[in-house]
């Protein structure tokens, strides 16, 4: 393999200096994370000087019980096609006031992929050119992947979790 | 929680556009609901055009509407319950989304699947290719006005449906196969269904290729229609046959080889114009070489278990788990996930009907993944139709539509 992980965690480190740390090889792909605002300049980066042409995917992990600042992490997944050599970054992003800057302007295909996150996270990617919920219909008020959201609706009535051997609403009461 | 945008829908934005042209220059604008129940869309696709007589201006998706928060699922179920979500995405290739599950999982675990239990995988996933794509061409076919050629080749779907049977009792959501391998191997009746199936199936696809391919109508519906260009195809995300159809070969299969892909020789087909024509060629082309892979496969075919030896992870046979304490004991532990789990985020992909299946699965050490995000090429390359049909003819779109081969369950997840 022409473009080896100790090579590629010294350009960028050489590039980004501080903002890039965390380097791991986690089961044989390289990942790392980087500051928040510096996640398109790393897109183009990667793109532009390392070749790495397409944009695998864009999602995101609620992280409730890290500290304010790193709740949400957006993860952006790289593929070298040439030399075949995939990475993947994190981004961690405010929980209250979630925001990150958007890479439609790099990649054409991110437009949904951020929306997704938008949709599901609430992420506001900032210069995103038509940012609204996508899967979910626009009346919508909460955003349902995040971690306080339980899968079901506690306030249901039609069905007795005791039935099914759970805990109603899991709680340790029973 | 508050920051909602509230945009202008669909209609204002459009009320305004037809508004300005005609004051431009006196054309007049008009709005077409394609979808989301329309029979040529095959599935729940919604598509507000704006018209200028037959000629597309603007199209806006609207997607979502058998999205059922598969994502959201996966983090309250164990793995093995999380198998029966995969199935439903792309239903025409459940096989290989059950596969690249199994296959994440196994990354995850560290679990070495023996040879045969690879070997009868890659049979499988061919299998479900080949109805994947003869589902997306004939149905192509129809959309251009040739119903006979779908009757042909759709009762080769049932026989592989019939293979299916034989290993897993499913035919459309298969839920096929286990963590480390398969839950039986293929008993002699599918080894007879699967020979008879490569040997009946070559003939009525020569005869179906000979009917459609170079059909005059055909081919004046199809050529030039939809093309994109690679460098467009790969910044809008595109994999599998629709970006090869473009002129890139790129294939999982060949860059990261999973379940023994490497063992085989095979050809990945590329096209030039990255039009509905090459994709439709692309597509047959692909399922010649799944023949080729599946005979290879048979032949080479060794004896062996058919599933790895981790009874930690693998269910033990039913006729224990009915007669024996510890099996059930052991039955019960596995399907609930309370199984070693270790730590660690895997990213997982093989090469789906449509194109790169990515599972990403982050484990906390815990029953159930702590997050599992699919990527679904579907939902990442169908961004890119709005473009691809602009300037486009109406009927033009439909086509479109059908040969870049969209499924709903997959698109919304």
């Amino acid at each position: 393999m022409a473009l080896d992980y100790t090579e590629l965690q010294e350009k960028l480190t050489a590039k980004f200096g501080e903002e890039v740390k965390g380097f791991t090889d986690e089961y044989g792909m390289l990942a790392f994370e980087i500051t928040r605002d510096k996640n398109v300049e790393a897109i183009q980066f990667l793109r532009d000087e390392l070749g790495f042409n397409f944009l695998t995917t864009i999602f995101t992990i609620h992280y409730p019980d890290n500290n304010i600042e790193r709740q949400f992490a957006v993860v952006y997944q790289m593929h070298n096609w040439v030399e075949n050599v995939r990475v993947r970054f994190k981004i961690f992003v405010n929980g209250e006031n979630p925001e990150a800057d958007t890479a439609t302007g790099l990649f054409p295909c991110a437009n949904w992929m951020e929306r997704e996150s938008y949709d599901f996270y609430g992420i506001i990617f900032t210069g995103h050119p038509d940012l609204k919920r996508i899967l979910n219909m626009d009346e919508m008020v909460s955003f349902p992947m995040r971690k306080e959201f339980p899968l079901e609706d506690g306030s249901r009535t039609d069905k007795d979790d005791r039935y099914f051997g759970r805990i109603p609403q899991n709680t340790n009461a029973n | 929680m508050s920051n909602i945008l509230a945009p202008l829908t669909i209609e204002e934005k459009y009320a305004d556009m037809i508004r300005q042209r005609e004051n431009e220059d006196g054309s007049e604008l008009s709005i077409l609901n394609l979808g989301p129940t329309h029979p040529a869309t095959h599935g729940i696709f919604q598509n507000v055009l704006l018209m200028d007589g037959e000629r597309i201006v603007d199209a806006e998706p609207t997607i979502g509407y058998i999205h059922r928060a598969f994502e959201k699922i996966a983090e309250n179920r164990p793995f093995y319950q999380i198998n029966v979500l995969t199935d439903r995405m792309n239903y025409c290739s459940s096989p290989i989304n059950n596969f690249g599950w199994w296959m994440t999982v196994e990354k995850l675990l560290n679990v070495e699947v023996p040879k045969r239990a690879q070997y009868l995988r890659v049979i499988l996933m061919e299998l479900a290719r080949i109805s994947d794509h003869l589902i997306c061409n004939s149905i192509l076919a129809v959309d251009t006005g040739a119903f006979t050629g779908f009757l042909y080749v759709m009762q080769y779907r049932e026989r592989i449906y019939e293979i299916y049977e034989e290993l897993c009792g499913a035919r459309l959501t298969t839920n096929m196969g286990r963590i480390g391998g398969l839950e039986r191997d293929l008993s002699d009746t599918g080894f007879r269904k699967l020979r008879a199936f490569m040997k009946d199936f070559p003939p009525a696809f020569k005869e179906f290729e000979a009917l459609v391919s170079r059909n005059r109508i055909f081919i004046d519906r199809c050529v030039d229609v939809g093309g994109i260009t690679a460098e467009k195809a790969i910044a809008y995300g595109f994999t599998g046959p629709n970006l090869r159809a473009a002129g890139v070969d790129y294939d999982v299969r060949i860059a990261t080889p999973y379940s023994s892909y490497q063992d085989f020789q095979f050809d990945i087909p590329v096209g030039k114009t990255g039009d509905t024509y090459d994709r439709y060629c692309v597509r047959n082309e692909e399922i010649w070489q799944s023949m080729s892979i599946i005979q290879q496969a048979l032949d080479k075919l060794p004896e062996g278990p058919y599933h790895a030896d981790v009874p930690d992870y693998y269910l033990p046979p039913k006729i224990d788990v009915y007669n024996n304490m510890e099996a059930l004991i052991y039955h019960f532990k596995i399907v609930m996930g309370e199984v070693p789990v270790p730590k660690g985020e895997v990213y997982n992909c093989v090469e789906g009907g449509n194109g790169e299946l990515g599972f990403y699965l982050v484990s906390d050490g815990s029953r159930v993944p702590y997050r599992l995000h699919f990527r679904r090429p579907c939902f990442i390359y169908y961004q890119a139709y709005t473009d691809m049909i602009k300037g486009g003819l109406l009927s033009d779109a439909i086509v479109i539509l059908s040969s870049l081969n969209v499924i709903a369950g997959e698109l919304d997840a």
